[in-house]
């Protein structure tokens, strides 16, 4: 029976960039779910419902087949999330999921685990926020992870799901880094939607998490060194616990920085940028990304030409990357699946005082509406 | 030289000094070394960490749990190893960090360090250059940014992962080899003829706490201030 019992052990470096490669014509879900195959995974805890997407229920196939070591269902999000709170400090590889409303349930949890410094990928499918309610694609969610202390990565694609999935826990267990992985995609565009994936043999796996390399003692009660519970400071002393604190937080902040060479080396750098030396240029990330391309390659059709930069990375955000990016351009638009439009607004904070181009507020679309190329064309030519 | 201008100097640097990392400090590979935040080789890292701990007034050692317990192989002999090492530092003092919950209603100064209360222990003994080695990376880091906040301390970092942006002299990847490389280094300057602050001091002090139990006295920790 072909479970992890059978696996190679391989490195990172090799199963994401060295390893041949088929291609298989697979849902954003299937393509998850082929990385945690491959992604050693000790447990999966979940609270599977839908309209999230079948992930859960496809890892859980994962535990039938005894690719990973075990499965939970817990009773809701908060359930879910604090469970692997304890499954990542017992310093086994761990992973969960979530969307929209269910995220926003558990987003209390979720945003402690930076601060206790534990190894996990969360995967997103992002979905409106209720209300009212909507079970269509719109990826405000991520707006609340911007701040949450997460390592948080936006997918283009069925083909980056799974990329950087498996990129996901290798960034994550890296001792100066320790630190939760989210991997979003724009749910339904990605995960429901068959696309093709170039994927390494299932007969390869990483290397197990090394959990007594981190930058935390886990808990594990046979050894002395981690008897000592890695217990939170209280503040009910003094200065100098208020003090602790603040440095704990800015500990998470250099924890980042200190990603930031481990994110780039595998999924290939924060950004991808395409045409740099045009004058009007898209900023986008998530499915925003692959509309764009669409549209450049429209607008190239018209003796137009026009930039595009993927970011990759919302955490840490690609801020040098950008700048050097963005260093010629005159006019930028920002094309987006939500509302409020974080990332244009993490675009205009990056690029203050480092460009003079005009950055357009838009184009967005919300609420499940699909963002058509001729509204981007409309927005990148308005000016004209 | 990293291209970056950012100095991890010894403090007092105020009450919230920024993380290092997030001012363009980045760690060094395998065979390097940080000093002040800039990158320098293994050798010329090692030069400055043992000039400082012959140099600076109460030098001290402050050991973590990593080294404190014979958790797997080998630590055993990087314990012996740290021994080693301080029996090279006249006047040195050894005070653990053997455990990173808060302690209260106060730490007793002369028996550990804290990270949640670093400082007291660096202010109670007028440490002005410290060696931390055993310590998990989050607490190390933690208690680095506060030293450097409220004291003029000279922070070493022997780290057995990839080493900390936040000491002033640090080198990753460390075992027993780099310690001994790092004791070798102080025998080496005492060769050069660099005369130690604490030369007429031989060996290991103790503090009063130390002192007690090593007469086998009563101890009882240092009296909270009210």
């Amino acid at each position: 029976m072909a479970n992890t019992v059978n696996q190679r052990v391989v490195t990172p470096e090799h199963l994401l960039f060295e390893a041949p490669r088929t291609k298989a014509f697979i849902t954003g879900s299937e393509a998850a779910s082929e990385a945690v195959r491959r992604a050693n995974v000790d447990i999966a805890i979940a609270y599977p419902i839908t309209p999230q997407s079948e992930t859960m229920e496809r890892i859980g196939n994962l535990f039938a087949e005894g690719y990973i070591r075990d499965y939970y269902r817990a009773e809701d999000e908060v359930g879910a999330f604090s469970a692997i709170s304890g499954a990542s400090r017992t310093g086994v590889r761990c992973m969960t999921a979530s969307s929209g409303p269910g995220l926003m349930r558990g987003l209390e949890t979720i945003a402690s685990w930076p601060g206790h410094r534990l190894p996990l990928v969360f995967l997103i499918m992002c979905r409106v926020i209720n209300a009212p309610l909507s079970i269509q694609p719109d990826n405000l969610e991520l707006d609340y992870m911007l701040t949450s202390g997460n390592i948080l990565l936006h997918g283009e694609n069925q083909q980056d799901f799974f990329d950087y999935t498996l990129a996901g826990f290798a960034i994550s267990e890296k001792c100066e880094v320790t630190l939760p992985v989210a991997v979003a995609v724009d749910g339904f565009f990605v995960t429901h939607a068959r696309a093709w994936v170039e994927m390494p043999s299932a007969e390869l796996k990483l290397p197990p998490r090394d959990c007594y390399s981190e930058a935390v003692p886990m808990i594990d009660n046979e050894n002395p060194p981690v008897r000592i519970a890695r217990d939170a400071p209280i503040q009910k002393s003094n200065f100098i616990s208020y003090q602790m604190h603040a440095a704990w937080q800015q500990e998470i902040h250099a924890a980042h920085e200190r990603s930031r060479k481990w994110v780039s080396r595998y999924i290939n750098g924060l950004v991808e940028v395409v045409n740099p030396e045009a004058e009007t240029l898209i900023v986008a990330s998530g499915s925003a990304v692959s509309q764009s391309r669409e549209a450049l390659r429209q607008a190239e059709e018209m003796g137009k030409k026009v930039g595009l930069i993927k970011v990759k990375s919302l955490r840490p955000f690609p801020t040098a990357e950008l700048r050097a990016a963005c260093r010629h351009a005159k006019r930028i638009i920002v094309p987006e699946f939500n509302c409020p439009g974080w990332l244009n607004r993490e675009v205009r904070a990056t690029l203050y005082g480092h460009s003079e181009a005009k950055i357009a507020d838009g184009p967005r679309v919300y609420g499940g509406i699909t963002m058509p190329t001729e509204l981007i064309l409309e927005w990148l030519f308005k000016s004209e | 030289m990293n291209g970056n201008e950012y100095r991890v100097k010894p403090g007092p640097e105020g009450l919230l000094p920024p993380a290092a990392a997030c001012c363009g400090v980045v760690l060094s590979e395998k065979g390097q070394g940080l000093v002040e935040g800039a990158l320098k080789s293994e050798n010329d890292t090692l030069r400055v960490m043992a000039r400082e701990l012959l140099t600076r007034q109460n030098p001290t050692i402050f050991p973590g749990p990593l080294v404190l317990w014979a958790w797997r192989e080998g630590v055993a002999d990087k314990a012996a190893s740290v021994l080693e090492l301080a029996h090279e530092i006249p006047g040195v003092r050894i005070i653990p960090m053997p455990d990173y919950r808060p302690i209260y209603p106060k730490i007793d100064p002369e028996a550990v360090i804290n990270p949640c209360h670093p400082n007291l222990t660096i202010w109670h003994n007028k440490i002005e250059v410290c060696v931390f080695i055993g310590v998990h990376c989050h607490f190390a880091n933690i208690t680095l940014k506060m030293i450097r906040a409220g004291t003029n301390c000279y922070t070493i970092t022997l780290c057995h992962e990839a080493g900390h942006e936040d000491s002033m002299a640090s080198l990753p990847f460390a075992d027993a080899n780099q310690v001994r490389a790092l004791t070798e280094t102080i025998r080496q300057l005492k060769r050069e003829g660099l005369r130690p602050r604490y030369a007429d001091t031989p060996g290991i002090l103790l503090t009063a706490a130390q002192e007690a139990l090593s007469q086998g006295l009563v101890w009882q920790p240092a009296p909270v201030a009210q």
